[in-house]
């Protein structure tokens, strides 16, 4: 028994430990982004002195070339369309993968499957072209299409590996009784599916908020850059501002941080739904 | 249940079209955002400019440009090319993060308010990687960053490690480890999660150590976890993007170039859409040959 509460001390001291270095550049960049320059400049760990203030996060929401509270809710115009278009029809199709027997389903999800591993190198030419072409090339409208394609694949496969547990017995009798597949689908499989929905409506938010890549080809005007694309020009023209720098990254951490607060189960479950049959 | 499949009709035209429409606006958009785009990159990877069917000259180019692969880097230092900079990325960070990951995963297993040290973690996962480069830049920084710090404490000499050729890759390198491991983590996590008690407890009764008991039940029986950990995480190695471009730009002098940066530096710098669309295409067959066990796995199950 002493041996055994020995390892366990051991095991806290060294989770506290991994803990605290895992941490320690999440607490950096706080306490730079609450003081002002002059006292962090040789180190954020110098607590004499210490004079907090919102001036950094001030400074970065009113950015003068790049605004953050601009950034911010471009933002959200794009990623909650950006969320919910992919749902809508993804959930659909995976239904359709779930249950359908037709033939050139099996080559259809394995396409699906390729899709889901492709680089965004991949499309970028050709979507900037289509754009361009379709006058869509620095508008939401554009960015909102391509990510809902982009996120498709990934939640149909998501949502159509959820669909297969669900026991068919429901389905079956709703069916003999007369409903359509569509009846079915959106009365019965939609109402009991919505762990499923948050979780991929989590990831696929989490995702578009993050991106970088398909907003930095598509969007340049910069009253419409997105959060993501406000941090780098935000460095300061001379030397790096690391105040507003460390205040715009903490700013744009919200969402995500929020979302992981409180819908967590929901994260770790479309996380781990790579792993699930 | 068995028994509704066998007194199915043939379905009527009516159902198969009814069928059909439930893939037709996910495939709509699919195909004219994703699979036409590839087939177009993957056509102007043959081409020449002015639109003559060249077939592998492009490639040839593009495999022997120094920002690509730099051969006397191999002898004289970084830069070694975009290409060999990916490869470099997988053989470190794959081994680190995923068995750091599995430890934590079963060091954090039985411990009280594991969601905390889970959560610590987990929190680089949670972060866009733009923010990701701003962080990384901030801790090698010569003045600000803590890692300089606690090198001078212990006598080095400071400097910023993302600002020379030598240290600026192998040091994002090792922040993404910092970044990435949060998701070894959480997957085995569940994994062990489903492993029965008994196991352990049987193999306790015979008297295995630890030590036995973490390589001879454990790690076989996360077998399916790591197979997703590693997938996905050469997957992710290999489209780094983000992080180079806030943190060096793939500097100083391309020692930190990667191969979806130097795409867009062909792309959208250079305007050579036929170099950039040979890097992408190099790149999908990349991810291609690592998604098939994937791609088997799931439809293994089908059957």
């Amino acid at each position: 028994m002493k041996r055994n509460q020995i390892t366990t001390t051991i095991k806290y001291f060294i989770a506290i430990l991994i803990s605290i270095i895992w941490i320690l550049p999440f607490l950096g960049i706080v306490m730079t982004s609450i003081r002002p320059l002059q006292e962090v400049i040789y180190g954020w760990w110098n607590l004499k002195p210490f004079t907090p203030s919102m001036v950094n996060y001030i400074n970065a929401w009113n950015h003068p070339t790049a605004p953050l509270s601009q950034g911010t809710f471009n933002s959200l115009l794009v990623a909650l369309p950006s969320t919910l278009i992919p749902i809508l029809a993804a959930s659909l199709a995976a239904y359709g993968f779930a249950r359908f027997r037709l033939s050139l389903l099996t080559s259809l999800f394995i396409l699906v499957i390729i899709l889901m591993a492709l680089p965004q190198q991949m499309i970028a030419i050709p979507i900037f072209q289509l754009m361009k072409n379709l006058n869509l090339l620095n508008t939401y409208t554009g960015l909102i299409l391509i990510h809902s394609a982009w996120g498709m694949p990934w939640i149909i496969f998501f949502l159509r590996n959820f669909f297969i547990t669900l026991p068919i017995e429901i389905e079956e009798s709703a069916k003999i009784d007369g409903a359509s597949d569509f009846v079915v689908f959106s009365r019965i499989i939609l109402p009991i599916s919505w762990p499923a929905l948050i979780s991929s409506i989590v990831l696929q938010f989490m995702w578009v908020w993050s991106d970088f890549f398909l907003a930095l080809i598509l969007v340049y005007t910069p009253g419409k850059l997105l959060a993501t694309q406000r941090i780098p020009l935000m460095r300061g023209q001379y030397h790096v501002d690391w105040g507003v720098l460390t205040a715009a990254s903490i700013v744009s951490m919200i969402a995500p941080l929020f979302i992981f607060a409180f819908l967590q189960k929901y994260y770790i479950k479309g996380l781990v739904g790579w792993t699930t049959k | 249940m068995g028994l509704f499949h066998h007194r199915k009709r043939r379905k009527s035209l009516k159902t198969i079209l009814h069928q059909l429409a439930f893939f037709l606006p996910a495939l709509i958009l699919m195909i004219i955002f994703l699979l036409y785009p590839v087939l177009n990159t993957l056509l102007m990877s043959f081409v020449s400019e002015d639109h003559q069917f060249v077939f592998l000259d492009n490639y040839k180019k593009v495999l022997s440009s120094k920002d690509v692969i730099n051969q006397k880097g191999f002898t004289q230092g970084f830069p070694m090319g975009a290409l060999p900079h990916n490869f470099l990325w997988i053989l470190i960070h794959l081994p680190f993060t995923t068995f750091l990951g599995l430890v934590l995963a079963v060091l954090f297993k039985d411990l009280k308010y594991n969601f905390i040290f889970k959560s610590s973690i987990f929190l680089g996962m949670v972060t866009p990687m733009v923010i990701g480069g701003v962080i990384l830049r901030f801790i090698y920084e010569k003045e600000v960053g803590i890692i300089n710090a606690i090198l001078e404490l212990l006598g080095f000499q400071a400097f910023t490690w993302t600002a020379y050729p030598e240290t600026a890759l192998l040091s994002l390198i090792f922040g993404s480890v910092w970044l990435w491991t949060g998701f070894s983590m959480i997957i085995y996590s569940s994994g062990l999660g489903n492993i029965p008690k008994e196991y352990y407890e049987a193999a306790a009764l015979d008297g295995a150590t630890p030590f036995v008991i973490f390589f001879r039940i454990t790690i076989p029986l996360l077998k399916q976890m790591t197979v997703v950990v590693i997938t996905m995480t050469i997957l992710w190695e290999l489209k780094i993007f983000d992080l180079v471009y806030v943190a060096t730009m793939g500097g100083p002098g391309g020692a930190s170039n990667v191969m979806a940066l130097q795409m867009y530096f062909y792309a959208f710098r250079q305007f050579n859409f036929q170099n950039a669309s040979v890097i992408a295409t190099l790149l999908m067959l990349l991810t291609l040959f690592v998604t098939i066990p994937l791609i088997k796995s799931s439809l293994g199950e089908e059957r």
